[in-house]
């Protein structure tokens, strides 16, 4: 009986360590977006939304494989980054960051009915079904795995990315100081453009391994949206090694909750725990106490 | 008395004479409706308008429904002394989660993200506990048979009219009474700059606290009064994320600054969503929030003090700039000098 227990807890803290994985991709592009931009995309979860109805459409429409429609949505969904920059926050750099993160919950609306209006409500999926792995009485899902290591290759990509390039350090430059840059002739607006098509990248990315998993309707958003934000903040707004840990830990907190009870109460748990993380450790996880 | 003291009052007792004059059911469904969502958002601007942005609000309206229907409905509670209960609740919960955050400084993005995973939790609490609550279907108090005032349900539209009314004009009353209060000035200059207010006196948490506490009944009142109206609530229409934007969306349309700006807002926004509905039938769901989020985009962007607030302001600039014409007789060689010494 106890051998048996063990085996469902292994089983659901591999889950939580697989969920963290994806957890810490979306963070990952919201925190870039955070960390050079200085705003808040509440649709950020949005964006994912509808680069799963990308997939979803280039597959069963279409008629592509997988991977050739991978790099589409990704492609997409980095446009629409690029212009929501463009459109919306652009002409709103040096609002109030109150009316930058709202207007960012208007564009959370206009997708979300758009995708109601365009695709309907119905629950839809790719139809692709991969095995399931077995392993010593523990049923683990090929996808899961599979989004693990690809997020977990995303993100070193990144890193690679903002370390090794020039363009990386002129974006970490940025991050740092706002005024000073522009002035050593960095075209500040450029690299907020790049930058944001980054960040949607990694929405379509994560949009993409998310579709193996789920189904889409136009308030999959939601399900995810608000988790993504809270493991940004319990991170650190724009820390990005703090949105990783944070990552697996909310992971860990939802898989482990959800196993003595409901999934509902795994998410109550790590909402609460955020709260009482707030207030122990205001300015993020790893943080230093100034 | 001048004409700015008396328009209160008719406008006043026009609003009263409605339901005797025109008892259209459908016409006062919508005016009603409106007059509770309109009491929900000038309680989200009470705290709104000194800059504390809330997105924690879904949850207190979400706790005085369901606190109310529950209590009724499990324990028998007359919604009488339910709601007074419901509205504690929402209180008790608001300083759990405020108090800390205001003693902590957390402010801006943080403090909007907190109370947003407050929404979240009441959202998900009302889920989880699905034996009790109903979940994701929905809830209905028990019906008893007619109007019955201790069950504070009654099946003539004008009754129910009237009370949002009172309580509608009672949420302006409490707007009226905070703005002219001290507390209005240490607010605003706590939204200025918190440790400049700190430093000249003001008790910085304090006096937040008071006002997301003052903030939080009255949300949780319009969460109550909903539910005894519509006889049905599920945790997505009166409480999560999406209510708690719908607040804000409405307020930043309105006017967040002025003391019937939310009203105007709800006004709109009800408008808007009846309207689309009738003109597009059951192909309309989605259209109205898409045209709601484009004009949430738009106001934030070229109109960011709301349809009212920037028609006041207009009136306002109008009556300053004609009453030095009258005086100086050259005013706009006045306004660029004032321009040229302001830069």
């Amino acid at each position: 009986m106890l051998e048996h227990f063990d085996i469902f807890l292994l089983e659901a803290v591999i889950n939580g360590i697989l969920l963290g994985g994806l957890l810490a991709l979306l963070a990952l592009g919201l925190n870039l977006i955070f960390g050079v931009i200085d705003v808040t995309w509440i649709c950020y979860a949005e964006l994912v939304m509808i680069g799963m109805y990308g997939m979803y459409f280039l597959v069963q429409y279409y008629g592509l494989p997988y991977y050739a429609a991978a790099p589409l949505a990704i492609l997409i969904v980095a446009v629409l980054g690029a212009l929501l920059h463009l459109l919306v926050i652009a002409p709103l750099l040096n609002a109030a960051p109150i009316n930058q993160l709202l207007a960012t919950g208007g564009v959370l609306f206009v997708l979300q009915s758009f995708a109601t209006v365009a695709f309907g409500i119905d629950f839809r999926n790719l139809g692709i079904r991969l095995p399931v792995l077995q392993f010593a009485d523990m049923h683990l899902s090929y996808s899961r795995l599979l989004a693990f290591g690809v997020a977990l290759i995303g993100m070193l990509l990144v890193y690679l990315f903002m370390t090794r390039t020039f363009l990386g350090t002129a974006i970490r430059a940025i991050a740092q100081d706002r005024q000073i840059m522009p002035l050593m002739g960095v075209d500040a607006g450029r690299i907020y453009l790049i930058t944001s098509a980054l960040g949607g990248a990694l929405a379509g990315l994560a949009a993409c391994l998310l579709v193996l998993q789920y189904d889409v309707h136009p308030f999959v958003g939601l399900s995810f949206g608000p988790i993504t934000f809270i493991i940004c903040v319990l991170g650190g707004l724009g820390n990005f090694v703090g949105g990783f840990v944070a990552a697996f830990l909310f992971a860990q907190i939802i898989s482990l909750g959800g196993l003595y009870s409901d999934l509902e109460w795994g998410y109550v748990l790590a909402f609460a725990f955020f709260i009482v993380m707030m207030f122990i450790r205001p300015a993020g996880l790893l943080a230093r106490r100034s | 008395m001048t004409a700015r003291q008396i328009a209160p009052w008719i406008a006043g007792a026009a609003l009263i004479a409605v339901p005797f004059v025109h008892r259209d059911a459908y016409h006062l469904h919508i005016l009603i409706l409106i007059l509770i969502w309109a009491f929900a958002y000038t309680s989200w601007s009470m705290m709104g308008r000194f800059g504390l942005v809330s997105l924690g609000h879904g949850g207190f309206m979400g706790v005085g429904a369901y606190v109310t229907a529950l209590l009724w409905n499990h324990l028998g509670v007359s919604p009488w002394l339910g709601i007074p209960l419901a509205m504690l609740a929402a209180a008790v919960l608001a300083v759990i989660v405020a108090y800390p955050c205001f003693r902590f400084r957390i402010t801006g993005h943080y403090f909007v993200l907190v109370t947003l995973a407050l929404s979240g939790i009441v959202l998900q609490v009302i889920t989880a506990t699905r034996n009790y609550t109903g979940g994701s279907l929905g809830y209905t108090p028990d019906r008893t048979r007619g109007s019955q005032l201790w069950a504070l349900q009654f099946d003539d539209k004008a009754v129910w009219y009237l009370i949002a009314l009172g309580i509608w004009a009672a949420g302006l009353l409490v707007w009226r009474w905070v703005d002219r209060s001290m507390d209005r000035y240490a607010l605003e200059a706590i939204s200025e700059d918190e440790d400049a207010a700190a430093a000249a006196g003001v008790n910085v948490t304090w006096e937040k606290l008071k006002i997301t506490v003052i903030s939080a009944l009255m949300t949780a009142l319009a969460g109550a009064l909903y539910c005894q109206y519509q006889m049905f609530i599920s945790p997505d229409t009166v409480s999560g994320i999406a209510i708690s934007l719908q607040m804000v969306f409405a307020v930043i349309v309105g006017g967040l600054y002025v003391m019937l700006g939310p009203t105007v807002g709800a006004i709109i926004t009800i408008m808007l969503a009846e309207v689309l509905r009738i003109g597009f039938g059951t192909k309309a769901v989605g259209w109205d929030n898409l045209v709601y989020g484009v004009l949430l985009v738009v106001f934030i962007i070229f109109l960011p003090k709301g349809i009212l607030g920037s028609i006041l302001d207009r009136l306002k600039t109008r009556r300053e700039t004609r009453a030095p014409a009258i005086l100086a007789g050259e005013p706009k060689q006045s306004t660029a000098v004032r321009a040229e010494v302001a830069r």
